[in-house]
């Protein structure tokens, strides 16, 4: 009988030959059978030509000097850039029609976006909270002060400053509370701060008739302020709560320096550029910013309307969000530009007409991201949330939200790159952004021929490139991150 | 008593009861809509008074006045309103139509193109890839409309392949098939050669399930349909004659002439959806997971049946629905055509606001038109989706 058992072993294989890294990729990956040479043939040419066709349209080519289109007639043929063009209209694709001497007030907008955005973007950096206030609270009003200039405390301003920082002042109060105190105290406490806030409100309505309405918003919300901080009294005489109770005095101060000091210091105004002037990447920046940061707050309550229990709120959540979804963004430009005004008191302004359709557009988009990572959360977690007390607000905030939006950030930041090539589209209802500013380049009599085209396409082409790969690379470097959170 | 003993048992106040919140949350959010509602009436009344802004669908009846640069049905500017945003639906289905059809053909290249072995092939791929996803949509159809097409040359200069196409700035033209008489018989024929075929392709693989009888009854389906045209054209003569596009002095003359919007639309929508679509075939296929490919090895299945008989059926299950999303994105994206004039549904519509300023009717038309299209094509693709699903026990 045979048998098929092994009586002697095997010898050890040789390793195989041409074992250095690049023979084995060029082995395997670029020459493994002819056809495969073929492809890389084929596929090394044509990269190579377009680089070339690249490299001398850009710099062979190209003509650097010049003043108008005299200068770039001799590219037309052999389709060289005309730099001398964009170094003409850069004022224009910048900035559009905003006066050359009020430009410096963008640049500085744009660098203190910078300051506040850059270490919030770091994985790691400190004070999240803190900036984070500050850049979608505080920024959005010194860019609007800035940009749209006039007097620069308005009564309006001054109640929205101070509302802002009163919130901001809430959170932290509740989240500092949440983490200190007992369920019991604490329910208690959060009824004495409704209660109070809802005399302080009608006592500072009341007793300061004697000023406008906004001042007295104003007024009641820096009552407001002061209860919180009164009612924020802590048992124990721990550092932290001293520390916490520091924080509140120095808002609180702030608040008052603010309210107080608008009145005092005079009022400088800067000269008011009405948004018909805005243009260029600038508007292009607006919007999509504006986009982005409304559309996280809007995008976060319809998910969880969405997700709710109440039929209702339920209902009305997926009705706005499918319908938005279902249609193109041009008719909720349309919608919001021509249909939008009939239905209000007063027309808005045309630009802030575009930014109330991007946001509801983006918000609608941004609550089916948020809704996957809401639905990506175990049950678990809720039934822990419940068994430890939590209500509706705390299990959310606390619990689902922090983990879910973790989950969903490269979503997140992928809807961004939608909504910032979106942003185009707010040339067809008339608003002059980056690409609507070329457009306009190209009628200029003093400027035309190929080569002008092509020079403005790749320009702008550039710009929204970077932009996009920016984002994009931020993206797979957040999700690269998250992932290593994960695992540990 | 006992039901008595239960409320007095409860352990939350009324107000703290979910449900009770629930009830006061609806409450108050119906009542903030319905104030919206009323004070948006309210405003919209008077402000179309103010404005002498007819309301109502009745201006669909009006004559349209104005002229449309291309047109599927017969349309002059005597026709209503009604006629010209139809003319314009079918404007938007024919372009997201053709830009499906071809997206979806280089989208599938693209994406197979990512994932060959081949590191050149695969590199290019997906550089196409990011170049066209980070460029906006926009930008790309005024790209080919403004610098590319805009460029070419005077009609009298066409650039010609084979002097059967011609591409100037005034667009593409192409021969057109005109039918002559008896084409019925072909067509007839054509249909009739198509179901012989598939018939009997489907009995040879009734009888054998061998791999050479199908073969073998494809070939058949082939001889069937062209043996049927040879016969006919012995017969009956050429069933289609072409008019070829001439160079003319300042035209071109004869052929079917493509308007330069909708060449450089389907350009742009094709190329940047074929850059999204290659990412859900790379996505999709690599989905599938390696077990499979090495199972299917080990029974010795050879490469080509592995791929169409063990890779592509489960690779589609997570490729269609992502397709059809794409497909709707294209659909959406269709409206853009309004940037550079081509009379699509926006177009076509933007006009008629503009003529008659009721921006309220022809908003509403066009989320119905656009909402219903996508319903279509979801219950479409569902339906498809569910056919190729995996039926699990």
């Amino acid at each position: 009988m045979e048998t098929y058992v092994q009586s002697h072993p095997i010898p050890v294989a040789q390793p195989p030959k041409h074992a250095s890294p690049l023979g084995r990729w060029l082995r395997h990956e670029i020459l493994a059978s002819p056809i495969q040479a073929v492809g890389t043939l084929l596929g090394l040419s044509l990269a190579l030509t377009l680089i070339w066709a690249l490299v001398d349209f850009t710099i062979v080519n190209a003509v650097w000097t010049g003043s108008n289109r005299a200068a770039c007639a001799m590219v037309d043929q052999q389709l060289g850039a005309c730099w001398p063009f964009i170094k003409d209209k850069l004022g224009q694709l910048m900035y559009g029609f905003y006066p050359a001497d009020a430009r410096w007030r963008v640049n500085l907008v744009y660098a203190v976006g910078l300051v506040l955005l850059i270490p919030l973007l770091h994985p790691r950096a400190r004070y999240k909270l803190h900036l984070s206030i500050a850049f979608f609270g505080l920024f959005p009003l010194f860019a609007y002060v800035l940009l749209y200039g006039g007097p620069v405390f308005r009564p309006w301003l001054r109640a929205g400053a101070t509302l802002v920082c009163f919130l901001a002042l809430t959170c932290l109060a509740v989240h500092l509370k949440l983490i200190n105190e007992q369920p019991f105290a604490r329910q208690v406490r959060a009824f004495g701060l409704v209660v109070a806030s809802i005399v302080a409100l009608v006592v500072g309505l009341a007793i300061a008739p004697v000023f406008e309405v906004a001042d007295r918003l104003n007024f009641a919300l820096l009552l407001l302020c002061l209860v919180a901080l009164a009612e924020n009294r802590s048992p124990r005489g721990e550092d932290r709560v001293w520390a916490e109770r520091g924080f509140c005095l120095a808002w609180a101060g702030f608040v008052l320096g603010l309210s107080c000091g608008f009145d005092i210091v005079a009022q400088p105004a800067l000269q008011i550029i009405p948004t018909s002037q805005w243009g260029g990447l600038f508007v292009t920046l607006v919007v999509a910013t504006t986009g982005i940061v409304a559309s996280v707050p809007i995008g976060i309550v319809l998910a969880l309307a969405r997700r709710s229990s109440a039929p209702i709120i339920r209902t009305l959540a997926i009705g706005f969000i499918e319908i938005v979804r279902g249609v193109p963004l041009i008719t909720i430009l349309f919608f919001s530009t021509y249909m939008l005004p009939l239905f209000l008191d007063q027309p808005p302004d045309g630009l802030v007409r575009v930014l109330i359709g991007v946001s509801l557009f983006a918000g609608a988009y941004m609550a089916e991201i948020i809704r996957g990572g809401l639905q990506a959360i175990p049950k678990g977690q809720y039934e822990a949330a419940a068994s430890l007390g939590l209500g509706y607000s705390q299990t959310m905030g606390l619990i689902v939200l922090p983990q879910a939006i973790r989950l969903v950030i490269p979503g997140v930041v992928n809807s961004f790159i939608g909504l910032f090539k979106d942003t185009t589209l707010v040339s067809v209802v008339s608003i002059f952004d980056l690409l609507g500013g070329m457009r306009a380049a190209f009628t200029d009599p003093a400027w035309s021929g190929p080569s002008i085209l092509y020079t403005g396409f790749a320009f702008t082409g550039m710009i929204y490139f970077g932009f996009c790969y920016l984002m994009s690379s931020y993206s797979r470097l957040m999700e690269e991150h998250l992932r290593v959170d994960h695992r540990t | 008593m006992f039901k008595q003993n239960q409320s007095a048992g409860r352990r939350t106040a009324v107000v703290n009861d979910p449900k009770f919140r629930a009830l006061v949350a609806q409450g108050l959010l119906v009542g903030i809509v319905l104030f919206c509602a009323y004070s948006g009436l309210k405003n919209a009344t008077s402000n179309l008074a103010e404005q002498r802004i007819a309301s109502g669908f009745g201006f669909l009846g009006q004559t349209a006045g104005f002229g449309i640069a291309q047109t599927l049905i017969p349309w002059n500017e005597a026709m209503t309103y009604a006629r010209a945003y139809f003319v314009g639906l079918l404007n938007t289905l024919t372009v997201s139509l053709f830009a499906i059809f071809f997206a979806t053909i280089l989208g599938f290249c693209v994406g197979i193109l990512r994932l060959s072995p081949n590191w050149t092939l695969s590199r290019l791929a997906k550089w196409y890839v990011e170049i066209v996803r980070n460029l906006p949509l926009l930008f790309q159809i005024l790209f080919w409309y403004l610098a590319v097409l805009a460029t070419m040359p005077a009609p009298r200069s066409a650039i010609s392949f084979l002097d059967f196409v011609f591409i100037s700035q005034r667009g593409i033209a192409f021969p057109r098939p005109e039918f002559q008489e008896g084409s019925w018989l072909w067509a007839a024929a054509m249909v009739g050669g198509l179901l012989l075929g598939f018939a009997l392709r489907r009995w040879s693989r009734i009888e054998a399930l061998g791999a050479k009888r199908t073969k073998l009854s494809s070939l058949a389906l082939a001889i069937v349909i062209f043996g049927t045209f040879l016969l006919l054209a012995k017969f009956y003569g050429s069933p289609i004659a072409f008019s070829i596009p001439q160079k003319e002095r300042f035209n071109l003359t004869g052929g079917l002439t493509i308007i330069p919007e909708f060449a450089a639309f389907v350009v742009a929508l094709t190329i940047y959806g074929s850059a999204f679509i290659g990412e859900i075939v790379r996505a999709g296929i690599q989905a599938v997971p390696k077990g499979q490919t090495e199972a299917g090895r080990s029974l010795g299945i050879g490469k080509r049946h592995l791929l169409r008989f063990i890779i592509v059926p489960q690779a589609l299950r997570i490729i269609i629905p992502l397709l059809t999303s794409q497909y709707l994105n294209i659909l959406k994206n269709s409206s853009l055509g309004v940037s550079i004039g081509y009379p699509e549904l926006v177009s076509v519509g933007g006009t008629i606001l503009n003529q008659t300023g009721q921006a309220i009717e022809v908003v509403a038309m066009w989320m119905a038109t656009y909402l219903t299209i996508s319903l279509l094509t979801s219950v479409f693709m569902n339906w498809y989706n569910a056919r190729i699903a995996l039926v699990e026990r």
